[in-house]
């Protein structure tokens, strides 16, 4: 039963609940799959991607651009997508988490943050296994300074950093 | 240390590793059932107001609002401690901090759950709120905080002394008193807090971001008015904890609620903001200490005053408290200490538990002050402090039991590899040394009683190996130790073994991941349930006529299973009653304490007061690595931590709120502020840990934060006695030490607090100092 607009504590919240959602059909291309989607033209990338996508390896940290953790590469770029409306996306490439590794065979990346134990509860982790493959991407060879200039925008909690630092470095000798 | 491993001691990646980097690992927010409905939480805007009314009509009537509750829905009190069970899943009647939580709402998605709590029209009676120590001590304008306690709001009062204090006083050449701040921080951890539950067949069940399901288990049955066998609390996948999701929290009681009135699924994850508001986080503690030395430094007597910030509830309050005073005797051989601790109540989020809990404020200030005793009496503070260390195998004057001690251990690799005392002096350059203890999970157990504190059981078919614990892996790697240890036995590798893990439904009890006691306690259980495992396997390899190494371990598992049938094996362990004969022994006793050193190496800016930590040195007496990468990851953690601590965390209020409840503006340390970390392991072989193993993921932290500010004072020559050490604070200290005053940032003085009597304990009797692990 839908309630007549009196009843409502305060205008202000009458228009957030009965203003018409403008929905838009938009085709996204996610891990090389397209999909299209009718979405609420407000609602983030991030939302998007785990609410309607069921995408959830992308983490959310803040939803204010603030900590890095809903890193995903939108053309090889790393992003924010709790920032990134679909709409904006539209017909570009966006890679997660998911589509890092190449089947269940993982990526050298996630490879050597397994192994050098670079997630610890492995929330932070995988915005920032995307952001080093981006690196990774344009500098073979990065120094050590350079990784963490690439990642200062990436939050840990856990590790201290200094074990992502070296499997990124393991990761690249290994992908050179 | 002759004994050979195939799996303890390696450098293994963690079981989960695989999952946890594709984004396979599910975590509480990623759960979506079917028909799941989306809650919000109204809370407080106001740090301390009664609740004259709430009208929830105008919500109720919103299209997709499925339930609204407010307190009169959930008037049973919980909490933590069985001492303070204040708090409700939602107030009606009073808020006592900004964010207490009011009413909740389940609905269709969670932008009509956000605007149907804009709909919830409260009436308050706002009242004055207490914002400091001082206020609190004070006289309420309005009204208490809280209605037990006192008098005025305080929470809790403590005054022990063992030994003959007076006397140790009256026996020292030098006596020096200094007071301290540590401001209080939180834990922010990666995930926001989050659960999901759900109502089938008359039973809750509840996926929660949680470091204690035993616990949230409990307080779910009490608040929902269910037996405890129809409740079932299962920890998903974690996103961080470090003591942030160790309380039971209302969001997980709520949904559980909205569970039951709606019959289907509710979720709640809190924002960021609500994170900070949530906090349980470092207590703010104001500390005064007095100790006496003969001339060449060897601790007489010792006496140490803590007064803590509490925020509006208990929480672990209480047990914080004891612990400001409990772990001073665990590093350095005091004979006599007096100990008065006092927690107050004020309007802000409740504080509690924090990596190192109420140890890392009474350890700065613990080793400032030696550092200071050292200047005065010009002996270097390293040497001082090591004249005072325990010895391993004693009983301290408070009564805990030390068993393997690393002290001398950590501090010659750190010495040695930083070259601390053959450091080049010139100003702007500093280092600084400090050492630390912390337990090994705490000794008792919330509830007092005499059951296991940790239960394994493993079941073995055809081949399969599964181990069952309530252990929580909160990213530290308990599964990975459990893994280990079993894996160990049957002569498997960790990959091996299935885990079936934090359910209270399918495993034996684990009492959580808090006092660092997870690899001790269900280490230790596993390693029985294994070995009894690994006996039914050999008996029946060997009534066949072979030997146990000659077969495989499908082979040994189906013989096994022909001649015993269901093969099924269960380990426990209880920590031994160590606890000293006096009121409050329950808190410091620990099976086993590990042991950290730790030198900071950094340059100062003097017209700035900016720091550069150029390198942590820190040792570690783990007692044994079961896993060395996972323990060094701990160590890396703790230093990081700290540093953030030291350099820039701090959780203060404006007016009843937060100053910074963002990730942005709460300052935490980046990839571009962490320094190069030099990781010792130190192994000890503990008498009494799994494989002589003990903790590494609180104590590392310890050193860290004390360690900074001596490197300031070597550096430019003054003291910061507050945490965090910011640049204004250096600044403000040169200004005055250019003025000739005392070259000094920190409190001015110690409140009169009305202790209650001091409650004298006698020292234990030297032949309590044990020749045999667990002689009491």
């Amino acid at each position: 039963m839908r309630a007549s607009p009196a009843d409502y504590a305060r205008l202000d919240l009458r228009r957030e609940v009965e203003r018409p959602v403008d929905r838009q059909v938009l085709a996204l291309d996610v891990n090389g799959e397209r999909r299209e989607l009718l979405l609420p033209v407000h609602k983030t990338l991030l939302e998007v991607l785990r609410e309607d996508m069921q995408l959830t390896g992308t983490k959310h940290g803040c939803e204010l651009g603030e900590c890095g953790t809903c890193t995903v590469l939108i053309d090889g770029k790393p992003e924010l997508s709790c920032l990134l409306l679909p709409i904006q996306v539209e017909g570009r490439a966006i890679t997660t988490i998911e589509g890092l590794a190449s089947g269940s065979q993982l990526h050298p990346l996630q490879q050597a943050f397994a192994e050098l134990g670079a997630a610890q509860c492995g929330y932070c982790s995988p915005g920032i296994l995307l952001a080093s493959k981006s690196l990774l991407e344009t500098n073979s060879r990065p120094a050590r300074h350079e990784i963490r200039e690439a990642l200062a925008g990436n939050l840990c909690r856990c590790t201290g950093y200094t074990k992502i630092l070296e499997a990124v470095e393991l990761a690249a000798g290994r992908m050179r | 240390m002759n004994q050979k491993f195939n799996v303890i001691g390696k450098p293994l990646p963690k079981v989960d590793a695989a999952s946890r980097v594709t984004g396979q690992a599910v975590y509480a927010d990623d759960m979506l059932l079917p028909r799941t409905l989306h809650c919000r939480i109204l809370r407080s805007p106001h740090p301390h107001a009664r609740i004259v009314s709430i009208d929830t009509s105008a919500a109720k009537r919103i299209p997709g609002v499925q339930a609204v509750i407010t307190g009169a829905d959930l008037p049973v009190k919980f909490g933590i401690l069985p001492v303070t069970q204040d708090e409700r899943a939602l107030e009606h009647e009073k808020v006592r901090y900004v964010g207490d939580p009011i009413a909740a709402v389940a609905a269709t998605d969670e932008e009509i759950a956000a605007a149907a709590c804009d709909a919830i029209t409260v009436e308050y009676e706002v009242l004055e709120p207490v914002m400091s120590i001082d206020a609190a001590l004070a006289a309420p304008k309005d009204e208490r905080i809280q209605d037990y306690g006192g008098p005025n709001n305080i929470h809790k009062l403590v005054a022990l002394e063992f030994g003959d204090v007076d006397g140790g006083f009256a026996r020292a050449d030098f006596v020096r008193e200094d007071v301290f701040f540590f401001q209080g921080n939180t834990h922010l951890p990666m995930e926001q807090h989050s659960a999901i539950a759900t109502y089938v067949d008359g039973k809750v069940t509840l996926w929660s971001s949680t470091q204690v399901v035993h616990y949230v288990h409990r307080a779910l049955a009490k608040v929902l008015e269910l037996p405890m066998n129809r409740v079932r609390v299962i920890g998903a996948a974690h996103g961080g904890g470090f003591g942030g999701k160790t309380d039971p929290f209302a969001h997980e009681i709520i949904v559980g609620k909205l569970a039951m009135i709606t019959g289907r699924p509710v979720k709640c994850t809190l924002t960021r903001e609500e994170v900070f508001y949530a906090h349980r986080g470092r207590h703010p503690v104001l500390m005064w200490v007095r100790t006496g030395v003969t001339k060449d430094g060897r601790i007489t007597a010792m006496h140490f005053k803590s007064a803590l910030d509490g925020g509006a509830y208990g929480s672990y309050g209480v047990a914080s408290t004891f612990y400001t005073g409990a772990l001073q005797t665990v590093t350095y051989d005091i004979p006599a200490y007096r100990f008065e601790g006092c927690r107050v109540f004020t309007n802000k989020p409740p504080c509690g538990p924090k990596r190192g809990h109420g140890t890392p404020q009474p350890r700065f200030a613990i080793e400032l002050h030696l550092e200071k005793i050292a200047h005065d009496l010009g002996i270097e503070s390293v040497e001082l402090k090591r004249r005072n260390f325990v010895k391993p195998m004693t009983r301290t004057v408070n009564w805990l039991r030390v068993t393997s001690c690393g002290l001398e251990e950590c501090t010659e690799r750190v010495m040695t590899a930083s070259g601390y005392l053959t450091r080049e002096r010139r100003p702007g350059r500093g280092m600084g040394f400090a050492i630390s203890s912390y337990l090994s999970g705490a000794g008792t157990a919330i509830y007092w009683n005499d059951m296991p504190h940790s239960e394994v059981q493993i079941k073995v078919d055809r081949g399969g190996v599964t181990a069952y614990c309530g252990a929580m892996d909160i990213g530290q790697g308990s599964d990975s130790v459990l893994a280990a240890v079993v894996a160990e036995e049957l002569g498997l590798q960790p990959k091996d073994v299935r885990l079936v893990t934090a359910d209270t439904d399918t495993t034996p009890i684990d009492l959580g991941s808090y006092s660092s006691r997870v690899t001790f306690m269900a280490g230790n259980a596993a390693l029985e349930a294994a070995r009894k495992m690994r006996a039914l396997l050999v008996e029946a390899v060997e009534a066949s006529g072979r030997r146990f190494d000659e077969v495989t371990f499908e082979e040994a598992s189906v013989l096994a299973e022909a001649r015993f049938g269901t093969l099924t094996s269960a380990g426990s362990y209880t920590p031994p009653n160590i606890a000293g004969p006096y009121k409050g022994s329950g808190v410091g006793p620990s099976p086993a304490y590990s042991y950290s050193a730790c030198v900071v190496d950094l340059d100062a800016d003097r017209r700035t007061g900016l720091l550069h930590i150029n390198k942590v040195w820190i040792a570690h007496d783990v007692g044994r690595a079961i896993n060395p990468l996972l323990v060094e990851g701990q160590v890396e953690g703790s230093v990081y931590m700290g540093l953030g601590e030291a350099l820039m965390e701090e959780q203060t209020f404006r007016k009843g709120l937060h100053k910074w409840p963002s990730m942005l503006e709460y300052k935490s340390p980046t990839f571009l502020d962490m320094p190069e970390v030099a990781t010792f392991i130190v192994e000890t072989n503990d008498p009494e840990g799994p494989y002589g193993a003990k903790e590494a993921g609180q104590g590392p932290l310890l050193p860290v934060i004390p360690a900074v500010s001596a490197a300031v004072f070597d550096a430019l020559g003054v003291w910061v006695d507050e945490v965090p050490i910011t640049p204004e604070k250096i600044v403000e200290a040169l200004r005055r030490k250019d003025k000739g005053e005392m070259p000094r940032y920190g409190p001015q003085g110690f409140p009169d607090i009305p202790y209650p009597p001091t409650i004298k304990v006698e020292p234990p009797p030297k032949e309590l100092d044990r020749a045999a692990p667990a002689a009491i």
